[in-house]
């Protein structure tokens, strides 16, 4: 029975597909996630001019478009070879702050976040936002989406639009702040930094005052001894906007600290004919297919890579989160893949804190947002950390700075092996022989994947979490025995 | 009114980033106003739903869908068909439904192509048996599948009936919010039109105009505009004499040109061909040759500039053959001769 016939649930709300395989023993032999989409940017955007990139790749993700913008805008200084003035640095830090804010409040709450606040045995129709509100109450309700409302009021009126921004330029920005959105950006800024604060300790209440959640956290089935990726500053601690990319080992040691333009010396990608998402994986270390431990390439970048990876974090509370985060789950690095979401909120109030100090220098409204380029275009790699991963824009051009060649690693594709593994495991700690299948369990293998925050916008068009979802479980034949859908 | 009584919305999106969806939460609280004004029968991006489920409704029983995206693969168009057939109003919402968009310029190249450059050439990529996605994969458990894509990006409207489109990439808040309530207030233009203004992004710039003579066309890089002129006097490929109005001249205002997002104003088929025609009126040279100097030194990418959000529903619509990436701008627009 080799065929399968797709029926309208999978083939019509299939963008992500998992199958389970299971064993003559009705053990789970193998699982798959097939992304089934692929739209073609690194080869459309080939004879467009390079400046085009930041609104080209915007629409890449309409979820995280000012990622793909600030990737692209750097990409752009080091295309033209142009240094943007310290006000243009300092305005992009702090625009990009704000939208870390905003996209982290949006998973932890609407997204992640219901799998905790709920719980894993919740059914699925209170497993959503509407459910968090009812059980946190709509006082807190209105302060997530009062904080999602500000934070892209913010964005407009810095960047000039709430979705796809159009203000990246080589060398700077196309418009700095006066004095009187400074000082609304400020005022904005101290409430985010209570709203991130306030997250951390909800996640106290429900997760961590729960024996059972912190078990969970810390099982097997959710553990996955990988390299982690991320960006850090001169002193290494964790960056958004600027940096080397560090990469440390499944016992915490570096494996290497790069700068991102040698990305192609250290991360090759692997193609399996199953997916139209490609595989990173370590060069130095190498593929040895879907495994974990320090002898396969695969590694993670997500908000606990890049604390794994890094020695802190540079403002006062987040470092103390920091420190708390460690000393609760056994000390640096964490492998627990849902203690992601702690990360998240740890790096939430970081960007809010970062968000008030750069509102702050005297630098910020600054005139100097520009400095035009003289050389002439030829090669650049811009990076960043987006919310989901390492996002990484390779561009060439001719001498007119029209592009001849790019090449595009983003966010969530970093994650798409280990993201396969923990599928796998999960799938194995939850499906026992002779025992059925329920949502609950169907819920625990979902919530796997869900810990990455996966974009496959970024990759394809669905939004982050919510994507459709079906499971078929299936004989050694191929043949189907069950398909579970999300609901 | 209880669900029985409302009025049933669906929402869906095809090939397209999710900008739109983030648009629609855009509108803030007035979202619960639709909530309460509309029974929402399926909006996969916010709520879970199946697809059987609208399968199951009668013909027509939606009373409106808004539709985002354009249509690349066979899944795609199957929910293009099944939703325009149940839904009384079929809405091509934002610029990827009505125009393709930016994932529209793919159709400068094939399948093939996109697949050997994403796999194979790629500088990252480590594939020494060149081993490309295919429709079935045996692997040691079984068998899986992947579903095939189609050269062509289509827009809604060439794939089935379309009544009415909302532009924008994404459409913005405001402008939704103002679609909405015509339509709960029955309160609808003729089927066909576009909801928005019948202006152009000109109309609402508050920048300073004159009389436009531009001697050379600059890249963005190339020049720091003033902040209170017209950036097209500035010699700056600015689209919002071509765009439909709509946004507010959002980019005009952080000191950046027009790229288009709103799409052809009324009465306007090929947005492209108009843009050409305003920049055409504005050279201040009556020489051939000089003309043909400004426009290859200032636009060296007409393609990408004219066509950036529409080249899936121009008169263009894709390139004739397959071309190499690197020729695609040229080869594009001989395509059609």
């Amino acid at each position: 029975m080799g065929t399968i016939t797709i029926d309208p649930v999978t083939r019509l709300e299939g963008h992500a597909t998992i199958d389970i395989f299971l064993d003559d023993a009705g053990s789970v032999q193998n699982a798959y996630l097939q992304v089934p989409e692929l739209r073609g940017f690194e080869s459309f955007c080939v004879g467009r001019p390079a400046e085009d990139m930041p609104n080209l790749t915007s629409r890449i993700c309409g979820v995280c478009p000012e990622a793909h913008h600030m990737a692209a805008t750097k990409a752009l200084d080091a295309l033209f070879g142009v240094d943007p003035p310290p006000t243009a640095k300092k305005l992009r830090e702090l625009f990009y702050s704000i939208f870390f804010v905003t996209d982290h409040t949006t998973h932890f709450y609407a997204l992640g976040g219901p799998d905790f606040v709920m719980g894993p045995d919740a059914p699925p129709a209170k497993r959503n936002i509407l459910g968090v509100i009812e059980k946190v109450g709509m006082e807190v309700a209105g302060r997530v989406l009062n904080m999602r409302k500000v934070g892209h009021g913010l964005i407009q009126a810095i960047g000039g639009r709430r979705v796809h921004p159009n203000w990246g330029l080589p060398g700077g920005v196309s418009k700095g702040i006066d004095e009187k959105l400074r000082q609304e950006i400020e005022l904005r800024g101290e409430e985010a930094i209570e709203f991130a604060r306030f997250s951390l300790g909800l996640f106290d209440d429900i997760v961590l005052g729960n024996e059972r959640y912190v078990e969970l956290v810390k099982s097997e089935g959710y553990t996955h001894r990988t390299y982690d990726m991320g960006t850090v500053d001169a002193h290494d601690k964790v960056n958004f906007y600027d940096g080397q990319i560090r990469v440390v080992g499944p016992s915490g040691k570096q494996l290497c600290k790069y700068e991102p333009a040698d990305y192609r010396d250290h991360i090759a990608e692997h193609v399996e004919s199953w997916s139209y998402l490609k595989f990173p994986y370590l060069r130095a270390v190498g593929w040895r297919g879907f495994v974990d431990g320090a002898e396969s390439g695969v590694y993670k970048a997500t908000p606990l890579s890049r604390l794994n990876a890094s020695a802190g974090m540079a403002t006062p509370r987040a470092q103390v989160e920091y420190e708390r985060l460690y000393e609760t789950l056994g000390g640096r690095p964490v492998h627990s893949t849902l203690a992601t979401h702690w990360a998240r909120l740890v790096e939430l109030l970081y960007a809010a804190e970062r968000w008030v100090e750069l509102a702050r220098d005297p630098e910020i409204t600054g005139k100097d947002w520009r400095k035009l380029p003289t050389a002439t275009p030829r090669e650049g790699v811009g990076s960043v950390e987006a919310p989901r991963g390492t996002l990484t824009h390779h561009y060439r051009t001719d001498e007119r700075g029209i592009l001849t060649h790019v090449n595009l690693i983003v966010g969530t594709t970093n994650n798409n092996a280990p993201i396969n593994l923990s599928i796998k495991k999960a799938a194995q700690a939850v499906i026992e022989k002779g025992r059925p299948v329920t949502e609950p369990l169907l819920n625990m293998v979902e919530m796997a994947f869900r810990a990455y925050d996966p974009c496959f916008a970024c990759a394809t068009h669905s939004l982050p979490g919510r994507m459709p979802l079906v499971v078929n479980l299936r004989s050694p034949d191929g043949a189907i025995l069950s398909t579970l859908s999300r609901q | 009114m209880n669900a029985e009584t409302k009025p049933k919305l669906a929402l869906y999106w095809a090939a397209s980033c999710g900008g739109c969806e983030i648009a629609v939460l855009a509108i803030d609280e007035r979202i619960l106003e639709v909530a309460g004004a509309f029974d929402v029968v399926f909006w996969p991006c916010v709520m879970d739903g199946k697809v059987a489920d609208i399968e199951a409704m009668e013909d027509g029983s939606i009373a409106v869908c808004l539709f985002n995206g354009g249509i690349r693969t066979s899944e795609q168009e199957y929910m293009a068909r099944l939703l325009r057939a149940k839904a009384k109003v079929l809405v091509a919402f934002g610029a990827c439904a009505q125009d393709g968009s930016i994932p529209g310029l793919a159709n400068l190249l094939d399948r093939d192509t996109i697949f050997r450059q994403n796999y194979v050439e790629s500088p990252s990529v480590d594939n020494p048996e060149s081993t490309l996605p295919t429709a079935t994969t045996t692997v040691a458990e079984g068998e899986l599948h992947l579903p095939a894509f189609y050269d062509t990006l289509r827009t809604l409207a060439q794939t089935v009936d379309v009544d009415y489109f909302l532009p924008g990439c994404p459409p913005e808040a405001d402008r939704i919010w103002d679609a909405l309530s015509a339509i709960l207030a029955g309160d609808l233009p003729p089927a066909g039109s576009v909801i928005g203004a019948r202006t152009t992004v000109c109309e609402e710039c508050p920048r300073t105009r004159h009389e436009k003579k531009v001697k050379e066309f600059k890249r963005t890089w190339q020049v720091i505009p003033d902040a209170e002129t017209c950036l097209l006097e500035q010699g700056l490929v600015c689209c919002g004499i071509a765009t439909r109005a709509g946004c507010g001249a959002r980019c005009p205002s952080v000191n950046s040109p027009c790229i288009g997002c709103y799409g052809a104003n009324d009465g306007v088929q090929d947005f492209g061909a108009r843009m050409m025609t305003a920049l055409a009126s504005i050279i201040d040279s009556n020489d051939p040759r000089e003309v043909q100097r400004i426009i290859a030194t200032g636009i060296p990418d007409p393609v990408g500039t004219f066509y950036r959000f529409s080249l899936a529903n121009s008169f263009l619509r894709r390139s004739r053959r397959p071309v190499a990436a690197g020729a695609a701008a040229g080869a594009a627009t001989r395509g059609e001769d």
